[in-house]
């Protein structure tokens, strides 16, 4: 009988942490410039090395990790809460949703609450709220939608997933085309998703509002695996089904809400991520969710190396390079639940 | 000693279509209990009420407490339900499964202890899942994952058991060792059971009282042989049928 123990939770929690470590140092040596370690521990004046290292590259890693995790650890808590294995934020049109709600933040908030286009402190507070007034706006109502005699009925999801996502870019591309130049290039950056450097209180608000909805959603654990044996049986076996499910929908819209801000929409980390590490570590929820948050951490953190490395000195949206991995895994999960009857 | 389920003038509707129009009966406790009637008698939603999924208007009691004082997690430890379908879209394995039967005590991130370890082992003993504790649930025949669903229901520890027609989708073989297994767990350790079913003969057999609703009612309540009549089948499912009493059980027997 085998169940999840102590044991594997450490090893699986601490092995996927050892990885991101590393990846975190190797990301951020990486990059078009090389940095000579032995330059960068030379404490002195000037020192071009750890400038890169240090103001460039680390705060851009660390925050592509917190986007990485929270995008994953939203992408489980979407498939289990719909018991659908294609949700994810992206999918169903949260991000989407979220980018709306950064962008008329981004136009009326800062601009006019905080004086003169992207202060700092519309950069941690407004727009993230403004985001997560999205996200969450976004997934009540798919998930309304999707609603069909207390079930939640799969192809109405994925549907209406794709027609908000639709309508929404459609709105967001009118915004553009609204507004003026330096407003456009900024909603364009928000379109293609893709992480730039930022300073580092920006960065810790970011992990702060990810890692507060991480814990959140790991709190529901175990009620996570009951909700996706459907909501009655969670019902018979001791869960208060609606309110979890309320502060679920909370913690990842803060989660999301906090991510489109800095990064705009990243798709197909929240698609993938859950699936893979659900066959490494299974599907109980107490260890996926920490499994997938780290692996998705790793997995954007050397994503976006390669989106920072590829057509040096140019760069990639890391959109791009998550598209280019994530389309056709959702193909092909698509392909293969059709012909093995599983149910999507 | 206060009835394992306590109802009286009980009514439900989903929206203008009333379903159960003043359904009263007690349950004690230790007993087993087959539920029939037509489809949209409201078997199913009685079963629901009775686990706070539905909340229906009039008298509930469980052990003599009305249900609406319960709080989920505490009515989980005393009613445990096997419903009709299980479709998991997610690979857990059968001691996953079993395992969730254990969740309502379990606080955030604390993980099985010894305790309910052995109670989840000692439920898949009883109910034969054992061997295929680390197959995946979805993987399962019909017949296992009926039993695996039981196997759960016995690890919340419960003291009454709701099924709601739990051998619908099995054939006739595994039906019978459902039923036999609930009737073990009836017997042997006191549970108390409300089984939804379909098939009369099965009910005859096993359950030795009968509750037939009808239009939101309960039309008839006792031993099969006294329940079971031509009479009664004509005027609840409107078909003709014949009844003989089987000669070793004096069980009624019906033929269509």
């Amino acid at each position: 009988m085998d169940l999840l123990d102590r044991g594997r939770m450490i090893r699986v929690s601490g092995g996927l942490l050892f990885l991101l470590l590393l990846s975190v140092i190797g990301c951020a040596f990486l990059g078009p410039v090389p940095i000579d370690f032995s330059q960068v521990i030379r404490f002195s004046g000037s020192n071009p090395d750890a400038d890169i290292l240090f103001r460039a590259r680390l705060p851009r890693v660390l925050l592509g990790v917190a986007v990485g995790g929270g995008l994953a650890s939203c992408g489980v808590v979407l498939q289990a809460m719909l018991r659908n294995p294609l949700a994810c934020p992206q999918v169903l049109g949260v991000s989407a949703g979220a980018s709306l709600g950064g962008i008329l933040g981004l136009i009326f908030l800062s601009s006019r609450l905080f004086f003169g286009g992207q202060t700092l402190l519309g950069e941690i507070s407004g727009v993230p709220l403004a985001s997560f007034a999205g996200a969450l706006l976004s997934m009540i109502l798919i998930y309304r939608i999707s609603l069909i005699h207390g079930r939640i009925h799969p192809y109405q999801l994925l549907l209406s997933g794709v027609i908000f996502n639709a309508f929404v870019s459609a709105v967001i591309m009118f915004l553009n085309s609204i507004v003026d130049f330096y407003q456009a290039q900024g909603i364009l950056f928000w379109l293609m998703g893709s992480l730039s450097t930022r300073a580092y209180l920006t960065v810790a608000f970011i992990w702060i509002y990810v890692l507060a909805g991480f814990f959140w959603l790991w709190w529901h654990g175990l009620s996570l695996n009951l909700i996706t044996l459907g909501e009655e049986a969670a019902m018979q076996l001791g869960v208060d089904v609606a309110k979890v499910q309320r502060q679920l929908f909370l913690a990842s819209s803060l989660i999301v809400g906090a991510m489109v801000s800095v990064s705009g929409m990243i798709g197909f980390v929240g698609l993938m991520i859950p699936h893979v590490m659900r066959r490494m570590v299974g599907s109980d929820h107490r260890i996926l969710l920490p499994a997938s948050f780290l692996a998705g951490a790793i997995f954007l953190s050397w994503a976006d190396t390669l989106a920072r490395v590829l057509f040096a000195p140019a760069e990639l949206p890391v959109g791009i390079i998550t598209a280019f991995f994530g389309g056709p895994f959702f193909l092909f999960l698509l392909y293969r639940g059709e012909r093995k009857k599983v149910s999507l | 000693m206060n009835p394992a389920i306590e109802i009286r003038d009980l009514t439900f509707s989903y929206g203008d279509k009333s379903v159960l129009q003043g359904v009263s009966f007690s349950v004690s406790q230790g007993e087993m209990v087959g539920l029939l009637g037509p489809n949209g008698s409201g078997k199913t939603t009685l079963l629901k009420i009775l686990s706070m999924v539905l909340a229906g208007k009039g008298g509930v009691k469980l052990n003599g407490r009305e249900i609406q004082n319960y709080g989920r997690r505490e009515l989980s430890r005393l009613v445990a339900v096997v419903p009709q379908e299980n479709q998991v879209n997610f690979p857990y394995t059968v001691a996953e499964m079993v395992s969730m039967g254990r969740a309502s005590l379990h606080g955030p991130f604390s993980l099985e202890g010894k305790k309910d370890l052995e109670i989840i082992r000692e439920s898949m003993r009883l109910t034969d899942t054992l061997l295929f504790a680390d197959r995946y649930f979805h993987e399962l025949s019909g017949g296992e994952k009926q039993r695996v669903i039981i196997a759960r229901a016995l690890a919340q520890e419960p003291q009454i058991l709701l099924l709601d027609e739990p051998s619908s989708f099995l054939d006739i073989r595994h039906q019978l060792e459902l039923l036999e297994l609930v009737r073990k767990l009836n017997r042997e350790h006191g549970l108390t059971v409300l089984s939804a079913l379909h098939d009369l003969n099965l009910a005859s057999l096993f359950f030795p009282r009968i509750l037939i609703l009808r239009d939101g009612v309960v039309c008839q309540d006792g031993p099969p042989q006294d329940v079971l009549t031509p009479e009664v089948i004509h005027q609840v499912y409107g078909v003709e049928v014949r009844v003989f009493l089987d000669a070793t059980t004096g069980r009624p027997i019906i033929f269509i």
